[in-house]
């Protein structure tokens, strides 16, 4: 039942083959089960999992109209607000705060049903790539525990990749999402800046930030990702459409005159062979479906991590700074006569960790007078000329396609002392969060030299989300029959799985 | 080869109010030369007449009425406070004048 | 020895600037939904928004962007077609998220002026004052010091933060450089500052009440060589909260400036604070390094672009400019000017208006409103708005009187007891039996002495001769002076000699 998936999960709830307090207690058992190893979670609250799964349930006796995903259990990034639950980012400076108010994301969530099963770990404020900068240690990840899920979302994937749960949500600032996917094996998007509301998700780099939705098939995540999309008024950035019809086109998956652009600027040196060699097998079966590929050129995209790697700390240097001892979270430095001033600064010395430290002192440094111009300022240049190259691309390709991460899992440790290796690590993801457009990572196959999940990346323009899904759900079909079934089965079994 | 002196590093980080030790401002000194080159590859492009985006999507005009909602009651807004009294945040001394 | 006004300004010329802040009367906050209700318990107007909770996110009150179109559109502003928000990074423990949120390179209005006129010796003089910009933002949450002994941030132990006022929106005028003012800056300024209030209280967008801190002057000054073109070092004075110490900062800090210049001491650009009991200005503490602010554009708000048919509505809606409005109601009620600038002083020009918008005649309006009232109200030392008689009341008094039911000194009593909270006038009138018990006891105070001085006629009435009573009534009314009601009279005479009224 474990390692079904949710659209199955949900049929058997329906057809009352099964109860959500069954489901939610199997995953909770395989937390208790495996966690110790994969570390995942940061918090989890059974007894509260439980009460809503048995008021889904007693809603479906009574036969009232519940959603697809009513009584699914998921798994919450720690970086969205939960009323009266512990939510942290990650970071020791939130160490036991519990919001007074739910995310918009989480109240969605709530109100279709879904059964939130606990918080995930995540590189604190969302800033890294490899779990590793948690301030309450790492992810492993299932697929070998000396390795790192991938991050910042990388409770998240783990979770859902070690089938602790069906569903999780992730939040992709410069890859956050599909990286971790790519390196545990399953799907993950992010979609449409402003296409979820980010009201309640705790800022890492405002224009930057979008949650969205985890699962281990190409459909589990268009049901999630349509469950968690919307307009929010609380949200002025929020966008004011019509969620894209992901469900439906997750269900179709045809690819047949399609034109796919391979982004030539997103391949080549840097990336590892196996996954250049699933890319290319991939890019094969969409052109035997039908697809026609072509090859588009995007400049720009050469400076798009520097660009990121400017614009993301200088508004984090800015969003962080309410992390100041006075109002919640964690004080230190109290000593006698200490002012106000002098316990801001031990209090933030103290709960941050080296990275956030690192992006905070770049970004004021970016942000400062005199400095202007010359970081931020062609930052948000370049990032018009990004989605310029973007622009001329989509005319040229319904959706362009590369490497979801340059390379499979890294060993814990590998990259933690030299941040410029680490954020390489997104050089393949970044461009869709610059220019606020969606993207998807979905498995395609085991790198050769190390056996390791390789993520293929999948790019579409704004508020066409379902593009995504559509091409995702056509790759996906052909790989799982050429496969004999879902990539995740190949994972190790982590031992306790029952 | 950009690089940025213990004492820059310490001055940002006063702006940033975080209180590094001696260790922290070397060593942060010392990771950000190799940080800034690579940042400063956006200043390689000619960007004259380039526009800056600072918002992905082309909104404007997000407004809301002006209601009132139901607040916080006072034990939620201080429900998180490292200390109170009087229903207030209870704060250590503050040293500068207000802006 | 301490210079003189005349000896600061025989050398110096004063050049000004003022940023006045004015908060919006909007029901919700600037980015929030929460009440923007003055006084109330501390902590109860706050929610995730405003209290900087992590994840919270800002969105724009509509009506603040009408409030500030509206005040540029009366500063003779530009409107930006696209003006953006902005991030004012600094730490301060009152500002919740630790940046205001305001505007930078992309204010909402723009290069406006105000014009104002002050009274010299030479007659009234007009001054332009050019408007830099204004532009939006938010207001901070209040400190309370604790423990020292003032209350004040010095010595104080720790504070106690109350973010109720956090996130009200502030709308920051700025003028341009005002040069030119000479001996006159403090008045101009004062001027200036007290047109703005009336300018805002005609567009209904503010409560402007200096008091309460809904409107707020910072004063810039300062000095330079008569006949010098370059500007000398200013000073930026906080705090001034009344039109009397707009007046008192800028003449204070134009002497110490001079002396400061005539010691060949250098002026420090720095903050000071004003203060209500001395009149001077203290020097803030001082900075270690100048603050760098690291303005960005506010990425979770998006621009603001109003179209232009919405600015020509709010245009076409502008209220009439208080100076015509101020010229057209002395021309319309006749008053002579030392009145009008009295009225003006008194802050009465629209309580007395309204007065005689109800029908009241505009001389007794006012002088009601500026003598009776007005001294009740310096006796209780508040501002006349805020006494509890309203121009209906003060309508319905000249109404009464009018009609001979009152005599002026009996208003007066009506006056306090509404004043006092004992209801309407007729209320009071009803409850004090003011009309009855002493109209009456005069009356026949009155008859009395006619009747006694007239004993013989008033025997005749009493053995029944009616129509004699005819002349008794005429000297009883001469003795009232005609303010007495003809009938009431005959009733009480013919009652006081025992004969039926009828």
């Amino acid at each position: 039942m474990i390692k079904n998936t949710a659209a199955q999960m949900s049929s058997a709830l329906e057809k009352g083959e099964t109860t959500s307090v069954e489901l939610t207690k199997i995953h909770l058992d395989r937390i208790a089960d495996v966690d110790q190893k994969v570390k995942a979670f940061l918090h989890v609250d059974g007894e509260s999992a439980l009460k809503q799964a048995a008021a889904v349930d007693a809603d479906r006796a009574s036969g009232k109209k519940l959603g697809p995903l009513a009584g699914i259990p998921l798994a919450l990034k720690d970086v969205l607000a939960q009323e009266g639950v512990p939510t942290t980012a990650g970071s020791k400076i939130l160490q036991g705060w519990k919001p007074p108010y739910d995310s918009t994301v989480v109240a969605k969530l709530k109100a279709a049903g879904v059964v939130i099963l606990g918080k995930t770990n995540m590189d604190e404020f969302a800033m890294g790539s490899s779990t590793e900068n948690s301030g309450y240690g790492p992810t492993f990840n299932p697929w070998d525990l000396t390795r790192t899920p991938g991050g910042s979302s990388g409770g998240s994937a783990a979770a859902v990749s070690a089938f602790e749960a069906p569903l999780a949500i992730g939040s992709d600032t410069g890859g956050s999402i599909r990286q971790p996917a790519a390196l545990t094996g399953i799907v993950g998007v992010r979609p449409t800046y402003g296409a979820v509301s980010r009201y309640g998700l705790i800022a890492y780099s405002s224009s930057l930030d979008q949650a969205g939705p985890f699962g281990r098939t190409v459909l589990d995540t268009a049901m999630l990702h349509a469950v968690i999309a919307g307009h929010d008024p609380k949200d002025a950035t929020s966008i004011n459409a019509p969620v894209p019809a992901v469900v439906a086109a997750a269900k179709s998956g045809d690819v047949k005159g399609l034109k796919i652009g391979v982004i030539k600027q997103l391949q080549g040196d840097g990336y590892q062979t196996g996954v250049q060699a699933r890319f290319s097998e991939s890019l094969d079966i969409l052109a035997s479906l039908g697809a026609q590929i072509v090859q588009v050129d995007c400049p720009s995209f050469e400076y798009a991590l520097a660009a990121y790697y400017l614009i993301a700390p200088s508004e984090c240097s800015s969003n962080l700074a309410r992390f100041d001892a006075m109002r919640y979270g964690l004080r230190t430095g109290e000593v006698d006569g200490a002012s106000a001033e002098t316990v801001m600064n031990a209090t933030r010395e103290a709960g941050f960790g080296r990275e956030v430290k690192r992006r905070i002192i770049l970004g004021t440094y970016a942000l400062s007078s005199g400095y202007y111009d010359a970081y931020y300022g062609s930052a948000q240049k370049i990032r018009t000329l990004i989605i310029e190259d973007y622009k001329k691309a989509f005319t040229q390709a319904d959706v362009l396609v590369s490497p979801t991460s340059p390379i499979t899992a890294f060993k814990i440790g590998e990259k933690s002392e030299d941040p410029i290796a680490m954020y390489l690590a997104d050089v393949a993801t970044i461009p869709v969060n610059l220019a606020g457009i969606c993207g998807m990572s979905l498995p395609a196959g085991l790198a050769d030299e190390d056996n390791l999940p390789v993520g293929f990346q999948i790019m579409a323009p704004a508020m066409q989300d379902q593009r995504l899904y559509q091409v995702g759900a056509a790759l996906e079909a052909a790989l799982v029959s050429k496969w004999g079934g879902h990539l995740i089965s190949k994972a190790p079994a982590l031992g306790g799985a029952r | 080869m950009s690089s940025l002196s213990r004492d820059e590093v310490a001055k940002l980080a006063a702006l940033a109010r975080i209180e590094m030790s001696e260790a922290e401002l070397v060593s942060l000194s010392s990771q950000f030369g190799s940080i800034l080159d690579a940042v400063a590859r956006v200043q390689e492009l000619n960007l004259d007449g380039v526009k800056a985006t600072s918002h992905p999507q082309p909104l404007e005009n997000i407004f809301r009425e002006d209601v009132v909602l139901p607040s916080l009651t006072p034990d939620q807004a201080l429900s998180g406070a490292p200390a109170q009294e009087d229903q207030r945040f209870r704060v250590p001394q503050i040293l500068g004048e207000a802006e | 020895m301490a210079l003189s006004y005349d000896d600061v300004i025989a050398k110096y010329e004063p050049v000004l600037g003022l940023e006045v802040h004015v908060e919006l009367n909007t029901e919700s906050k600037m980015f929030c939904s929460c009440s923007t209700t003055f006084g109330g318990e501390p902590n109860t107007q706050t929610c995730p928004v405003c209290l900087a909770l992590p994840g919270a996110l800002p969105v724009v009150n509509a009506q603040a962007i009408e409030s500030t179109i509206k005040i540029g559109l009366a500063l003779n502003c530009q409107i930006a077609p696209r003006s953006r928000f902005a991030r004012k990074n600094y730490f301060y423990p009152d500002m919740p998220k630790n940046f205001q949120i305001s505007q930078y390179d992309e204010p909402i209005c723009f290069d406006g002026y105000v014009d104002v006129e002050i009274d010299t010796e030479e007659g009234p003089k007009q001054f332009r004052i050019e408007i830099e910009r204004v532009h939006m933002e938010e207001d901070t949450g209040k400190s309370l010091h604790v423990g020292g002994a003032t209350g004040r941030i010095h010595g104080a132990e720790y504070s106690l933060l109350d973010y109720n006022r956090a996130g009200i929106p502030l709308v920051e005028i700025v003028t341009k450089i005002v040069p030119g003012t000479g001996k006159y800056a403090p008045e101009v300024a004062k001027a200036y500052v007290a047109e703005l209030r009336d300018i805002l209280r005609g567009l209904k967008v503010s409560d402007v009440k200096m008091e309460q801190g809904s409107l707020r002057c910072d004063a810039n000054v300062s000095l330079r060589l008569i006949g010098s073109a370059v500007l000398g070092t200013r000073s930026e004075t906080k705090n001034v909260n009344s039109l009397r110490s707009v007046e008192r900062a800028i003449r204070g800090e134009m002497i110490r400036h001079a002396e400061l210049l005539n010691e060949g001491k250098k002026v420090k650009q720095e903050t000071r604070h004003f203060q209500e009991d001395t009149g001077l200005t203290r020097s803030g503490r001082s900075k270690e390094q100048a603050e760098d602010y690291r303005y960005f554009p506010e990425p979770d708000l998006v621009p603001v672009a109003p179209a232009p048919a919405w600015i020509e509505e709010l245009r076409a809606q502008q209220p009439e400019r208080p100076s015509l409005r101020r010229k057209r109601l002395k021309e319309q009620w006749a008053v002579p000017d030392k009145e009008m600038a009295a009225m003006i002083n008194a802050d009465a020009l629209d309580i007395v208006e309204e007065t005689v918008l109800l029908g009241a005649d505009p001389t007794k309006a006012r002088t009601w409103w500026l003598g009776e009232i007005s001294r009740i109200a310096n006796e209780k030392e508040i501002a006349l708005t805020d006494l509890t008689i309203s121009p209906k009341d003060v309508a319905e008094i000249v109404a009464l009187v009018a009609a001979g039911e009152l005599t002026d000194k009996l208003a007066r009593q009506v006056v306090e007891g509404v004043i006092a909270g004992e209801g309407t006038p007729s209320e009071v009138v009803a409850k004090r039996g003011i009309k009855v018990v002493n109209d009456d006891g005069a009356l026949m105070a009155a008859i009395e002495k006619v009747c006694a001085e007239q004993s013989e006629t008033a025997d005749k009435v009493r053995n029944g001769l009616i129509p004699a009573a005819g002349a008794l009534i005429g000297a009883v009314m001469k003795e009232t002076k005609g303010q007495a009601d003809a009938a009431r009279v005959r009733e009480l005479l013919l009652g006081h000699l025992g004969q039926p009224s009828n």
